[in-house]
């Protein structure tokens, strides 16, 4: 299985994710031997077996009681924000 | 001299006050200032919060207070948020990150008294085998600094090796722990998924990443895992089952215990590995261990199976990496898909973009079945054979990596290449097992791990297993050439 240029570009999109023309050959390359070595996964035979997604049976989501349990922290985690305006986040404008 | 005792005996020379808190952190804190240069082991050190932290540890033994870790310093993996100290997890992307609150696994080692002497170099968000991959440099292993170290915790593994802490923190996703603790000559636990909370620990791949431990024994493990189990309920997953006394079960005899030697895990390996496992195995028959073969037939599908799990579930998380709340935000941004694209394109290094494309594809419309759901399948058949081995047995033994440390830049062009070195490490993380590695001797002058592997919950089990073997042998207390 080998992936396109095309294909790491699409997928380089869904990413959110910049590459640049010189870092393109090698995540194509890359990509390709990663998913033909993940690849050995369609020839075991895995009719019948439940998908596993959690590696503890039985476990399940915990509920709380529906109390407040933060208060309002926003300046505290604005510090990190690289652009913050009236205790807002700001971006680049998006509707014109 | 002190740096070489265990953390029980410091302990005990902090309770009969023969030496101070402040005096211990300060002779750590000149070891890291003189040996680590080469090393490269720290991303931030933490000395004046590190002396403030001991003067109030001491001042806790002055008033009659003695604890296990009370006044005894240690390091943290950069992946556990620490309030008003940087956490980079080893990227460009939170180079300027300050966590406005601690993780769990720090706050529980904070009120036992432990000391933050620094925080520790480590793959970018944990992805990589080898230490290489952190925007801050290798780290060097101290036997041989022309070695990788291992990882992704390999800051922590190689500053345990050389004698910069008594302890470190690490994390373990596909053998984080124990393939660099077998690397470089530590005793590395990382136990049952949910054991330890995750809270504050930046995400990697959620049903995989579990908290632990390096040491330099078991003994030092089991007291420091006392502290950091337990039931967190800022944890969706923390399991709320009690914590055993693990320092009370470290000595018991070992006779009738039943020991799976993993028949899988010594197909192709070298001879010398082989024969350092062979006379670990003659060391547990020797204290009335049995041994018997147990088979794991899908363990060969652990390492795909992971490289499928493993990157859809980082893709997932690593997408709140935005530019926008926190981490690093590209300049003069066009618009807001710029804005996004942009920074994450130059937040994250090369093996982290790969692997957030790697998810991306195996969870993209049309493949999901091909592949994460396929994975999530052989996932489980692999969970299946550890739960019919331990029907036959307690614990299953192998080796924890296929060779010794390799040169640094030996498999960074091969991805595939690298992945193979979490062949036996792998398995445990896919099944939620607690796994430890020992160091079992050496290979051409390297250390090599022991490998021991148990039913959930079962650490208890495992760190006797280990201690006694450590009772038994003294490859544990071999220190690197110019670290001792």
């Amino acid at each position: 299985m080998s992936l396109t240029r095309q294909d790491v570009e699409k997928i380089a999109h869904l990413a959110r994710l910049s590459i640049t023309d010189q870092e393109m050959p090698v995540y194509v390359s890359s990509l390709s031997s990663i998913v033909s070595f993940v690849d050995e996964l369609s020839r075991t035979d895995t009719e019948g077996v439940l998908p596993m997604a959690h590696p503890l049976d039985g476990q399940h989501q915990r509920l709380r009681a529906d109390e407040v349990s933060e208060t309002d922290n926003h300046e505290k985690y604005q510090v990190n924000a690289p652009a913050v305006a009236a205790g807002l986040y700001v971006v680049p404008r998006v509707i014109e | 001299m002190l740096h070489n005792l265990f953390i029980g005996e410091l302990a005990a020379r902090l309770d009969k006050r023969e030496i101070s808190s402040v005096e211990l952190t300060r002779h750590f804190l000149s070891r890291i200032e003189r040996l680590n240069p080469p090393l490269n082991a720290f991303i931030s050190l933490t000395a004046d919060a590190a002396l403030a932290d001991a003067a109030a540890a001491d001042a806790r033994l002055k008033a009659g207070e003695r604890g296990p870790l009370l006044g005894i310093p240690l390091i943290h993996k950069d992946i556990f948020c620490t309030a008003g100290v940087r956490t980079s997890c080893g990227s460009r992307m939170l180079d300027n990150f300050v966590a406005p609150y601690d993780a769990t696994v720090v706050v529980r080692l904070k009120a036992a008294g432990t000391v933050m002497l620094g925080k520790s170099n480590m793959d970018e968000f944990a992805m990589g085998s080898s230490n290489e991959t952190s925007y801050y440099g290798p780290v060097k292993n101290p036997w041989d600094i022309s070695k990788v170290p291992g990882g992704s915790s390999g800051g922590s593994a190689a500053a345990t090796a050389a004698r910069l802490a008594p302890l470190a923190t690490g994390t373990d996703t596909g053998g984080s722990i124990r393939q660099p603790a077998a690397l470089t000559g530590v005793t590395g636990l990382k136990p049952t998924y949910g054991r330890v909370s995750r809270y504050g620990m930046i995400a990697f791949a959620s049903s995989l990443d579990q908290a632990g431990v390096f040491a330099r024994s078991a003994g030092d493990a089991a007291a420091a895992l006392a502290v950091m189990a337990g039931f967190d309920p800022r944890d969706s997953t923390s399991v709320d089952v009690p914590v055993p006394d693990y320092m009370s079960t470290l000595s018991q005899p070992l006779k009738g215990l039943k020991i799976g030697l993993l028949r899988e895990f010594f197909e192709g390996l070298e001879a010398q590995n082989a024969a350092l496992i062979e006379n670990a195995l003659s060391i547990y028959t020797g204290l009335g261990a049995e041994t018997r073969e147990v088979s794991l037939p899908h363990l060969p599908l652990s390492v795909p199976t992971y490289y499928v799990v493993a990157p859809a579930e980082c893709s997932s998380n690593l997408s709140r990496f935005d530019g926008v709340r926190f981490g690093h935000r590209c300049e003069n941004p066009k618009d807001l898909m710029d804005l996004y694209k942009r920074s994450r394109g130059e937040g994250f290094g090369p093996e982290v973009k790969r692997r957030i494309m790697t998810g991306t594809y195996v969870l993209s419309a049309g493949y999901f079945d091909a592949y994460y759901l396929k994975a999530q399948k052989a996932r489980r058949l692999i969970t299946n054979d550890f739960r019919a081995a331990f029907d036959q047995v307690d614990l299953v033994i192998g080796p924890t990596t296929p060779t010794p440390a390799f040169d640094i830049g030996a498999k960074m062009n091969d991805p595939v290449l690298m992945y193979l070195n979490d062949i036996y490490t792998i398995g445990a993380n896919l099944a939620g097992l607690p796994g430890i590695s020992v160091p079992c001797g050496f290979v051409d002058g390297l250390p090599m791990g022991l490998q021991l592997i148990g039913p959930h919950f079962a650490e208890a089990k495992l760190l006797n297993a280990a201690h006694q073997y450590q009772q038994a042998t003294d490859w544990h207390t071999h220190a690197p050439r110019g670290y001792a």
